[in-house]
């Protein structure tokens, strides 16, 4: 686990891309029982107004989160964690998926010992999580 | 047509108790990606001082997205979930989740407000253990979109 003595304001942590394919989504909807067909169903996801089939904000920030527990090495060393849902990620019915990539800085060295890291998640060059932060505790 | 201001300080009933369970962790884990054997290998996660397996930083969305249905359920309010977008989400962890946990949900209406026809709706979910022991809390703004919006 990274120590608090190793870490400096403005350190970036290793970029991540993630790929999200429709079968991605599927997977997601099952494990988190968020069934809403606009992130299924490309015919309901066009009634509504959609592109079409979108991904579950909650699925973009779950894996952009990884960017901050893999470089922690500990998932449980997460104590805050908030992002704005921005646009739209949509997910197109091939292989390939949708590209978004991830990256983080970190930009406070709380008194507690835990750090603030700033996230940014974008697809096709545009934010898809506003004002995303985590606070992290690190090693003493 | 607006929601009713008056369910702002409103809370509801504990939800029905949710078992934390090592398959479900891992479930979750895998799709979204965490690889991390803390989230698969009870000796793994032993040796890094937990209970037990723990699941990924927002593996509590199951539980409080469970809790939502009250709202949705709730003819008083009068709440059109097809409208409803999700507009922002955070989680403050007072400890990990960990397998074994039976986590309630207390659904908490913190704020309404209207903004160029759409409707925000700030719902704070405090999870906790059927023993009262805090575990997370999680906040979330609801966008229900206008009608002509």
């Amino acid at each position: 686990m990274i120590r608090a003595s190793e870490v400096s304001v403005g350190d970036e942590l290793p970029p991540l891309s993630l790929r999200i394919t429709r079968a991605d989504l599927v997977r997601y909807a099952g494990a988190s029982g968020d069934f809403n067909p606009i992130h299924w169903n490309e015919r309901f996801a066009r009634e509504v107004g959609l592109p079409g089939v979108i991904a579950h904000g909650m699925l973009t920030m779950g894996m952009a989160v990884r960017i901050v527990t893999e470089w922690v090495g500990d998932p449980g060393a997460v104590v805050q964690y908030g992002v704005r849902f921005g646009r739209p990620v949509p997910v197109p019915d091939d292989d390939k998926g949708a590209l978004v990539e991830v990256t983080a800085k970190v930009t406070k060295l709380l008194d507690d010992g835990t750090v603030k890291v700033n996230v940014t998640a974008s697809f096709e060059g545009k934010s898809v999580l506003g004002g995303a932060s985590a606070i992290v505790r690190l090693g003493a | 047509m607006p929601l009713d201001q008056s369910f702002v300080g409103r809370s509801y009933p504990p939800s029905p108790p949710y078992e934390v369970g090592r398959e479900k962790i891992r479930e979750f884990a895998d799709a979204v990606g965490a690889t991390s054997p803390l989230h698969r290998d009870p000796e793994a996660a032993r040796a890094a001082g937990y209970r037990d397996v723990i699941a990924p930083p927002t593996f509590a969305i199951i539980v409080s997205l469970k809790a939502n249905d009250v709202l949705v359920e709730d003819p008083d309010l009068g709440l059109d979930y097809t409208r409803v977008v999700h507009g922002d989400q955070a989680f403050a962890h007072h400890r990990p989740i960990v397998a074994g946990d039976r986590l309630t949900c207390v659904l908490h209406v913190d704020g309404i407000t209207s903004r160029m026809g759409n409707d925000m709706l700030a719902l704070r979910a405090e999870v906790s253990t059927e023993d009262g022991e805090a575990v997370t809390t999680g906040t979330c703004t609801l966008v229900v979109r206008g009608e002509g919006a």
